[in-house]
């Protein structure tokens, strides 16, 4: 085997590469550092929509927001995966990295991008939102960056595919990837499309600022946007959940129910994806309502089946992990003994948990192509994509992040009681930001607005008090949010720089053994989840008929 | 577990726990229902998009609104006129920077032929506190038959960035008895 610069990790027995091992800590530093510059903005607009406060001038605020949306949704969350993916093949396969310089040149080239893009938004004549819908235009430059950023990811799909190959030729490892693995692969797959997508609108854009093309149709453009804009959100639900499973396993030792009905699940994301970006569409002219109706329920929810049959899984896993380690009392021994003080297997579950019950419903609901007419635009949506994105992703990236620390940067954290409530602070925070957009959402307030009282314009709107109230509420919850997510930055930065060398001891809190051995003839014993699931299962319901009747109640419209 | 292959070399013939395949099954049920929910609201429903939509420029769609003010105009309000169509007519809604042209106002219980087009960027159409929300682009006629169930005075609040202007674009609507 080819072999030049690796250790031997003290928990695992992995083989770890020097070179798989500096990538994954450049890419997880700087997309660290980008949630911190960019959740930082998010504090900013939060309080400019608090009607109390009203921080930021509209200039700014709008600014501020573009400035939100790129440094987190793309940067903050692709570097970090690109360190999950080469985590997931060189570390997990026991494998060298393929192609270390190309890796390295993709890094830069995502480095010089978000940096590109970051200067035009604040040289202020780029505020056009993440999302730059045509026909408004901004700087070239900032269409540039982001390419740069997409070609610099690719490469690193490249990478992770090709050290799946290497590590098949040099025989790493026995039978099939781990799951965690293969649910990387599925977010590289879907990657692939995703910025092959975002070259087909991104690269006639830049054409246009430039002036070299004449008219983009608006319609084309957000069509093929969202064909980009969503399958995004789809790699990131296949990266996160892959960290579910992750930290189930490394913390607890737990295995999947069965390894055929969770990689089902993520297949189904592959097979569906691209027909999900009609649900960003559904007030939109043109398009037809059959159309609507199978795209923007991925061919009849099979991709939202996918994540129900995770949200199973995943605690259905960990249950049957701690009962066969003795924790058998009532239905939930199991779960009142979990490690709640450990944070990676805290925020590990509460993204389980609000990304299921806030995100997903809430997604399922507004996707729904006539409910939508009640929700589209509205400060609903960043409701439900803080639900998703901040605290799925976020969240499980943030438990990632925690194990990351000693198993790859070989460091113990610092300030281990600041560590343990950080998950708790940014996750009650950020369900407080979630749940008061949407309801600030569902009385009408628009996204995107600087000033909802229309103090500046000539006709005026008045929304009811419990509007400006959620919107009050929605910049409070963002200053424990942001007090989390400054906790989580410290400690990781700390942790860095301070923290103890963990050297080849081995690491406490890190199970590192499979302990539940059932084999998958038998019947797992998951009476707990089954009863979370049910939960779950009964509020999606209510939740949905109880949208209908909203509809129903609004003029009728033919 | 799931961070190393997977113990048994041929998982994919294992059994699957009971409580897995009826979770699979609830759910799958459950995503068939959501979908035919979709499909019987287009049949039963009151609340649907026609998709009636047609290619316009922006210059004819203005002179398709100017000519409607010319006809229906009532009275004016911060100089911009207010227009009190027949039921069952054409009515044309212009969103452009930073506002929405004209006034409309509508019947209650009548049904009318509401056009909305941009003149320029992207809009949001979002009549408050009813809540309805559409997408408006420029060169594209967006048709939608609705029939005011309340009377009032309404808001239509653009909830689609628009530039700088974006939180001042307001318009709007009044349903007469
Ligand atoms: C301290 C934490 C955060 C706070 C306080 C916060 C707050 C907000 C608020 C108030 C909005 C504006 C809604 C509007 O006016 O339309 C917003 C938008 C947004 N946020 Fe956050 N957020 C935070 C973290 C995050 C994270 C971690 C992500 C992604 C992983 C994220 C993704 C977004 C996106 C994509 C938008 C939409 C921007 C747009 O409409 O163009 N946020 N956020
Ligand atoms: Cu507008
Ligand atoms: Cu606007």
């Amino acid at each position: 085997m080819s072999d030049f610069n690796h250790r031997v990790c003290p928990a695992t027995g992995l083989r770890i590469h020097k070179s798989a091992e500096n990538l994954i800590k450049a890419n997880a530093f700087v997309s660290i550092v980008f949630l911190a510059v960019g959740g930082l903005f998010g504090l900013l607009v939060a309080l400019t929509r608090w009607p109390g406060v009203h921080l930021l001038p509209a200039d700014w605020f709008y600014l501020a927001l573009t400035a939100h949306g790129l440094d987190v949704l793309l940067v903050w969350i692709i570097f970090f995966e690109i360190a999950v993916m080469y985590f997931a093949s060189a570390v997990l396969l026991n494998s060298r990295l393929a192609t270390p310089r190309w890796a390295w040149a993709g890094f830069v080239l995502m480095i010089i991008g978000a940096a590109t893009t970051n200067v035009a938004v604040l040289q202020g004549n780029s505020s056009v939102m993440f999302t730059s819908y045509v026909p408004m235009q901004a700087a070239p430059h900032f269409y540039l960056g982001l390419i740069l950023f997409a070609v610099g990811a690719l490469i690193g799909c490249f990478v992770f595919f090709g050290t799946l190959v290497v590590a098949k030729d040099e025989k790493t490892y026995k039978g099939s990837i781990p799951l965690v693995t293969f649910g990387a692969m599925v977010a590289a797959i879907i990657a692939v499309f995703t910025i092959a997508s975002g070259a087909i609108v991104l690269i006639p854009t830049f054409l246009w600022s430039l002036g070299l093309i004449g008219n983009i149709d608006s319609l084309m453009y957000r069509t093929v946007w969202w064909a980009m804009g969503h399958s995004s959100q789809q790699i990131n639900v296949a990266a996160h959940v892959s960290i579910w499973y992750m930290v189930a396993a490394v913390v607890l030792g737990a295995r999947p129910l069965s390894e055929k009905v969770s990689r089902g699940a993520f297949l189904l994301y592959i097979l569906f994806l691209q027909l999900a970006s009609a649900h960003h569409l559904l007030a939109d002219p043109g398009l037809s309502s059959e159309w609507k109706i199978f795209n923007t329920s991925y061919a009849m929810y099979l991709a939202v089946l996918g994540s129900m049959i995770h949200g199973m899984t995943v605690p259905g896993s960990i249950e049957a992990a701690q009962r066969a380690r003795g924790f058998t009392s009532g239905l939930f021994g199991w779960l009142r003994n979990a490690p709640w003080g450990n944070p990676a297997f805290s925020a590990m579950f509460i993204s389980l948990v609000t990304f299921g019950f806030l995100g997903g419903i809430s997604g399922v609901v507004m996707g729904v192509e006539q409910i939508n007419l009640i929700i589209h635009n509205t400060i609903y949506v960043p409701g439900h994509f803080h639900a998703t994105v901040v605290l799925g992703t976020t969240l499980a990236f943030m438990a990632a992040t925690y194990l990351l620390i000693p198993l790859i940067f070989q460091r113990e954290l610092i300030m281990k009681k600041v560590a343990m409530w950080q998950p708790y602070l940014f996750g009650i925070g950020v369900t407080g930001i979630s749940v008061f957009m949407m309801g600030a959402g569902t009385l009408g307030v628009p996204r995107r607005h600087w000033d909802i009282s229309g103090a500046d314009s000539m006709f005026k709107f008045d929304f009811p008090g419990a509007a400006y109230l959620m919107m009050g509420l929605n910049g409070m919850f963002a200053i424990l949010a942001t007090l989390g997510g400054i906790m989580f930055v410290v400690v990781v930065v700390g942790s860095l720089l301070f923290g103890k060398r963990t050297g080849d001891k081995p690491l406490e809190g890190l199970t590192m053994t499979t302990v539940a051995e059932f084999g998958d003839a038998e019947h797992p014993k998951i009476p707990g989840t089954i009863v979370l699931v049910g939960v779950f299962f009964v509020s999606f319901i209510l939740y949905y008929f109880v949208n209908w009747k909203y509809l129903a109640e609004v003029w009728p419209l033919r | 577990m799931a961070i190393s292959p997977p113990p048994q070399r041929i998982w994919w013939n294992l059994p699957v726990a009971r409580s897995e395949i009826i979770w699979v099954i609830v759910a799958f049920t459950w995503g068939l229902v959501m979908f035919s929910a979709m499909v019987y609201w287009h049949m039963e429903g009151e609340q649907n998009l026609s998709n009636e939509a047609y290619r316009i420029t922006p210059e004819a769609f203005a002179e398709k609104t100017n000519a409607m003010v010319e006809q229906y105009q009532v009275r004016e309000e911060s100089g911009i006129p207010v227009v009190h169509p027949p039921p069952g007519s054409d009515v044309y809604l212009i969103a452009r920077l930073w506002q929405w042209w004209p006034i409309i106002e509508f019947e209650k219980g009548q049904s009318y032929r509401l056009h909305l087009s941009s003149m320029d960027w992207l809009h949001g159409f979002s009549l408050q506190p009813v809540n309805i929300n559409l997408e408006i682009h420029p060169g594209y006629d967006m048709v939608i038959t609705v029939t005011p169930s309340e009377s009032g005075e309404f808001g239509v609040i653009c909830n689609e960035f628009c530039g700088i202007g974006h939180h001042n674009m307001i318009g709007k609507i009044y349903v007469t008895e």
